[in-house]
């Protein structure tokens, strides 16, 4: 990543790449809450950066004037797209999630039936066994990186088995998705190229299962209409392009911070392993106070709010791990309490964009961390400062060195 | 104690359902119901009330008789 200039005033001129912002972005949050709330920066292309439960819980809801059309936090210039040959036969959208009224309800209501809380159920025993699979490759040795060969694959594996797509290269697909969204902040060549890769590779899928439909996944959204058309090719091929997208770099996250969590907190840790029932309260004060995932969306229309005018073509980002940590709306907010019971957060956004895939990752994560503290109750993190968390659109940690009694 | 969906509201966070499956149901877009008109009885009250406290939306409201 590009080096950047140490900031002196987060109110005007915040970097969402800074590096002790990206450890515990907490403190920044607190102070810009208590003073500014909405702060700007140039940086990065330049964007809005709202910290109030309140605020993010009305912005999201103003829509048109706050359109999802490029919900990256940090934008790709818009002429190399615009000339790309496999981006103009595959499309560069990315549905529901880059999509306005009057088409995004249709195109989400394509993928929400395979995602309720009875279909994503049907992938339990898959997600389970394969987290056993995982432990068993490292649980003699005593020792594993707990992001690179436990929870990365979690969300990776179970999406290319949903999909249909083959499992043998979940590594290659990790790639990708880093690649697009988490790696190159800075360097826009380098994340088309990944998105090219990415459009391609489920582009000639998609071609292909159009021409010989299975029972899968891309057929079965092949042989949707939307408002009495077929849905397009390039429709499906964004879709499922988002599946990946959208539902690796996310989960890893969550459970990864989890685990570091446990890792470093051995009291809650004890109790977890103890109290398994506190699974539920647990699970989601975890996505609350490590909420990995913050959307932008490009102003319209002139918006006036909060003493700041925000203008047509600005970015503002919907800082949802922020409002996760405002105490008007959430005791001690900075806290972590495993047995929260009124715990509203928004770590899945709010509103017509909320998380298609909420009740899947929920699935992956309450798994991955049960089947976990199942087989390793004791474990620490054998060198916390060598963690290394990943900022902007998605945050969490990438390298966790963790030990516990080989067995 | 009753309790209603604003279908308006709600966008299918599906915790509503996980905290008292007894009372509330969603369809196959996510659109939750309290079902059996609403009414809860008396040893679901603390979960219903768990419901309402963490719908993200705020889309479950008490009806008031
Ligand atoms: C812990 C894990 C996850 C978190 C924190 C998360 C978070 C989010 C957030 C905040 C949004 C809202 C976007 C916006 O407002 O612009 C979103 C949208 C979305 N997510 Fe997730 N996500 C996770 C996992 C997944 C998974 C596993 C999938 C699987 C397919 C998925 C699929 C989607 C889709 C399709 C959308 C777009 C919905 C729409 O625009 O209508 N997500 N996610
Ligand atoms: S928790 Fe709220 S938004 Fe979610 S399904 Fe229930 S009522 Fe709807």
């Amino acid at each position: 990543m590009t080096e950047t200039p140490p900031v002196d005033d987060w109110a005007t001129d915040f970097d969402l790449f800074d590096d002790s912002y990206r450890k515990d972005p907490g403190p920044v949050w607190k102070e810009l809450r208590e003073t500014c709330p909405i702060a700007h920066t140039e940086r990065w292309g330049g964007s809005w950066l709202p910290t109030k439960y309140e605020d993010i819980q009305a912005f999201v809801r103003m829509v048109p004037e706050l359109s999802s059309r490029n919900p990256l936090v940090v934008s790709q210039p818009k002429e190399e797209q615009e000339f790309d040959p496999v981006l103009a036969e595959y499309g560069n959208s990315a549905p529901p999630i880059t999509s306005d009224p009057p088409d995004h309800i249709p195109m989400r209501r394509m993928i929400l039936p395979l995602f309720t809380h009875k279909a994503v159920a049907k992938h339990s025993a898959f997600v389970e066994t394969m987290c056993h699979e995982l432990i068993d490759g490292f649980i003699e040795k005593g020792s594993c990186d707990a992001a690179l060969d436990y929870a990365v694959y979690i969300p990776a594996k179970t999406i290319a088995h949903i999909i249909g797509v083959d499992a043998h290269r979940v590594d290659e697909f990790i790639g990708w998705v880093r690649g697009v969204i988490e790696l190159n902040a800075g360097d826009a060549d380098e994340r088309n190229k990944y998105n090219r890769i990415l459009r391609q590779f489920f582009g000639e899928l998609v071609t292909e299962r159009k021409a010989n439909p299975k029972d899968d996944m891309i057929s079965s959204l092949l042989a949707q209409e939307i408002n009495g058309a077929p849905v397009s090719k390039k429709a499906v091929v964004g879709m499922c392009n988002l599946m990946l997208v959208a539902g690796i770099d996310t989960t890893w996250s969550s459970i990864g911070s989890a685990l570091l969590h446990f890792a470093t907190h051995p009291d809650h840790r004890r109790r977890l392993a103890n109290e398994p029932e506190l699974m539920p309260s647990a699970m989601e004060e975890m996505l609350r106070v490590y909420s990995p995932v913050t959307m932008a969306r490009e102003v319209t229309e002139e918006v006036q709010t909060g003493g700041v005018t925000f203008k047509p073509g600005d970015k503002v980002l919907m800082n949802f791990p922020a409002a996760n940590r405002d105490p008007a709306v959430f005791d001690n907010p900075d806290e972590v309490d495993l047995d929260r019971e009124k715990n509203r957060h928004i770590a899945f956004g709010i509103g017509s964009h909320r998380c298609a895939g909420s009740n899947l990752a929920r699935l992956e994560m309450e798994t991955a961390l049960r089947v976990w503290f199942e087989r390793i109750p004791e474990f620490e993190c054998s060198n916390p400062d060598a963690v290394i968390w990943s900022g902007g659109q998605v945050r969490g940690p990438r390298h966790l060195p963790f030990t516990f009694p080989a067995q | 104690m009753r309790v209603k969906v604003i279908a308006d509201k709600c966008e299918g966070h599906n915790r509503c359902c996980a905290l008292a499956p007894e009372i509330f149901d969603v369809d196959d877009y996510g659109t939750a119901t309290a079902m059996n008109d609403g009414n809860v009885p008396l040893e679901l009250e603390a979960k219903a009330k768990l419901a309402v406290e963490n719908c993200p939306e705020y889309a479950i409201e008490y009806v008031k008789d």
